[in-house]
């Protein structure tokens, strides 16, 4: 149980990195690999912030905003320079190496004796509970522990995706939508697509430094490599979420994010004690996707075989 | 209202591909006209209409617009005074939107967007009434996905969006090219409407010869980038589409004239 219950909260800590994602892959079709540095410089600038002692909430806020920078960079080189999209990516993503390694000043930090906004969700939640060891979830004994922090983050993860869902409804928002959508149409009714994709940008790394800096929190470390594949696994989240729901509307499309992300994370806890090698789970994920990002075409396909057939 | 001086625009300059586009065209549009523009193909008239929305930089020549020079104004500036509707039904309009939320973003044409809602009670209650008049029965559907309509209905919609908030130039650039007869026609006829109600100053390209002799109060044709004719008041008024596919005779002669001459002079100096 507690196994499970562990996946759910990394699934919801790694929401936050799905729906970064979301904002680059589904919204701007843009391919920002930018990801997998941002996770960890997230991770990096929160950890060397909470072992000085400063204010977890700060810490993580700090976080957020070195992430959208980075985004931001990843927006410029790509609106401003014209270099090709993944290129700009794969650019700040291997400067991000660099720069990650100098925030931390060596390859990993622990965090097991800092505050964090783990061991002040904890305080919060533990004198709610008035020290109970455990509590009962439909039957199950969970430790007080787990719950709290469960509850925590999905708190957090409800929070940000409904804020999300409001953003991307105002004027603003929706101008961001349609940037990705048909950016000739957007230029024609008076807006700067290319601002408008720098901004999406680095809401969209702001978030997944977020994730970076959370996750860091939980596990009890941030370490220089803990980017490697991430952005793969977001693209997974959302393309599981995307067949969850079934439909494109903006709130659902948010929501299945969340949900695929908690569901891949199930799924990889639950193979990985079935048995599977963990050096796989990465070949594992992208054959995945890639099944996933071909099959609507090769089911489209096959229909209208079908209908030429009959 | 709209004063264009002597703009060239050459694409590819230097490569093999070259295609000298615009080769110094003057045009001044007063407030409230309505000019037609034809031409051959690649005759330059939807550069044109490119150079004025801003779509990509003359190479020398200056643009003005309502007093302002806009020559080095990037397109997203210039939209503040410009509605545009293109060719392909595809462009303007999001695909992946609501009717509705295409519909506020136009009703923000040009202005700042903050974090207030797109979309509020007062604006949909506008919409419905204004997207009623088009009697396509759209009013009800303002939620569904742009992408889901047809051509003719999503270029009647970019109509509205683009004169949504009054444009101070209006840019038809075949707008009906693409579309069937019938849904043609509609939005041609809405054009119409729309530009006599707001007294519109337009500038509209188009291929058909008869929207040609029917609209508008000015036609201009166009060849090798290039302004040829001009005619306008009650020259306009009388032309026919006979008169319009004489013209075009002539241009095609004095081509292969020109081609046969060059021809001619190469067999016998090179």
């Amino acid at each position: 149980m507690s196994l499970l219950i562990g996946a759910v909260t990394i699934g919801l800590i790694l929401s936050l990195l799905a729906l970064g994602v979301f904002i680059s892959f589904r919204i701007f079709a843009f391919p920002d690999i930018t990801a997998e540095g941002s996770i960890t410089l997230g991770a990096a600038v929160a950890a060397i912030f909470l072992v000085h002692g400063v204010n977890p909430w700060i810490a993580t806020s700090i976080a957020i905003v070195a992430g959208a920078l980075a985004g931001a960079t990843t927006g410029v080189l790509h609106t401003r320079f014209k270099i090709n999209g993944l290129l700009s990516g794969i650019l700040v993503m291997t400067a991000l190496y660099s720069i990650n390694l100098h925030v931390m000043g060596r390859s990993n930090i622990p965090l097991l004796s800092a505050r964090t906004v783990v061991t002040e969700a904890q305080n919060i939640l533990a004198s709610a509970l008035r020290g109970r060891e455990s509590v009962s979830v439909g039957g199950w004994a969970v430790s007080s522990h787990d719950a709290s922090l469960l509850l925590f983050f999905l708190a957090i993860a409800a929070a940000v995706g409904a804020v999300l869902f409001v953003f991307l409804r105002t004027d603003l928002g929706t101008a961001m939508r349609a940037t990705g959508d048909n950016s000739q149409m957007i230029r024609a009714l008076g807006v700067n697509d290319g601002n408008m994709m720098v901004l999406g940008l680095a809401v969209s790394n702001g978030l997944i430094a977020l994730a970076g800096a959370l996750l860091s929190q939980y596990q009890g470390f941030a370490d220089v490599q803990m980017g490697i594949g991430m952005l793969v696994w977001g693209l997974a989240s959302v393309i599981i979420g995307e067949a969850l729901v079934g439909v494109k509307q903006l709130g659902l499309l948010i929501t299945g994010a969340v949900m695929g992300s908690v569901l891949f994370r199930l799924l990889v806890a639950i193979a990985l004690r079935w048995g599977l090698d963990p050096n796989d789970l990465k070949l594992i994920t992208a054959g995945f996707v890639l099944v996933a990002l071909i099959l609507p075409a090769l089911l489209e396909k096959a229909k209208q075989r079908k209908a030429s057939h009959a | 209202m709209l004063d264009v001086r002597e703009i060239r625009k050459t694409f590819n300059a230097g490569t093999p591909n070259e295609v000298r586009s615009l080769q110094g065209v003057d045009l001044a549009l007063d407030e409230g006209s309505f000019v037609i523009i034809i031409g051959t193909n690649g005759s330059g008239k939807s550069t044109l209409l490119n150079a004025v929305a801003g779509t990509f930089f003359v190479d020398s020549g200056s643009i003005n617009l309502s007093g302002q020079n806009v020559t080095r104004w990037p397109e997203h500036r210039r939209a503040l005074m410009i509605g545009r509707v293109f060719q392909n039904p595809f462009s303007g309009t999001a695909p992946n939107l609501s009717i509705a939320e295409n519909l506020a973003l136009a009703a923000r044409r040009g202005l700042t967007r903050g974090l207030g809602w797109a979309l509020n009670p007062r604006l949909n209650q506008q919409m419905r009434d204004t997207v009623h008049g088009l009697g396509m029965g759209l009013e009800n559907r303002l939620d569904n996905l742009i992408g889901n309509l047809s051509g003719g209905q999503r270029q009647a919609l970019t109509l509205l969006m683009a004169t949504w908030l009054k444009p101070k130039l209006l840019l038809l650039d075949e707008h009906t090219a693409a579309l069937d007869p019938k849904s043609a026609d509609q939005v041609i006829q809405l054009s119409d409407q729309i530009i006599q109600r707001d007294k519109l100053t337009t500038l509209m390209v188009t291929h058909s010869m008869h929207q040609a002799v029917n609209l508008g109060d000015r036609l201009i044709m166009m060849h090798r980038g290039q302004i040829l004719h001009d005619f306008r008041g009650a020259e306009k008024q009388r032309l026919r589409v006979d008169d319009l596919m004489r013209r075009f005779e002539d241009v095609r002669r004095a081509d292969l004239l020109d081609e046969t001459a060059a021809e001619m002079l190469q067999r016998k100096y090179v």
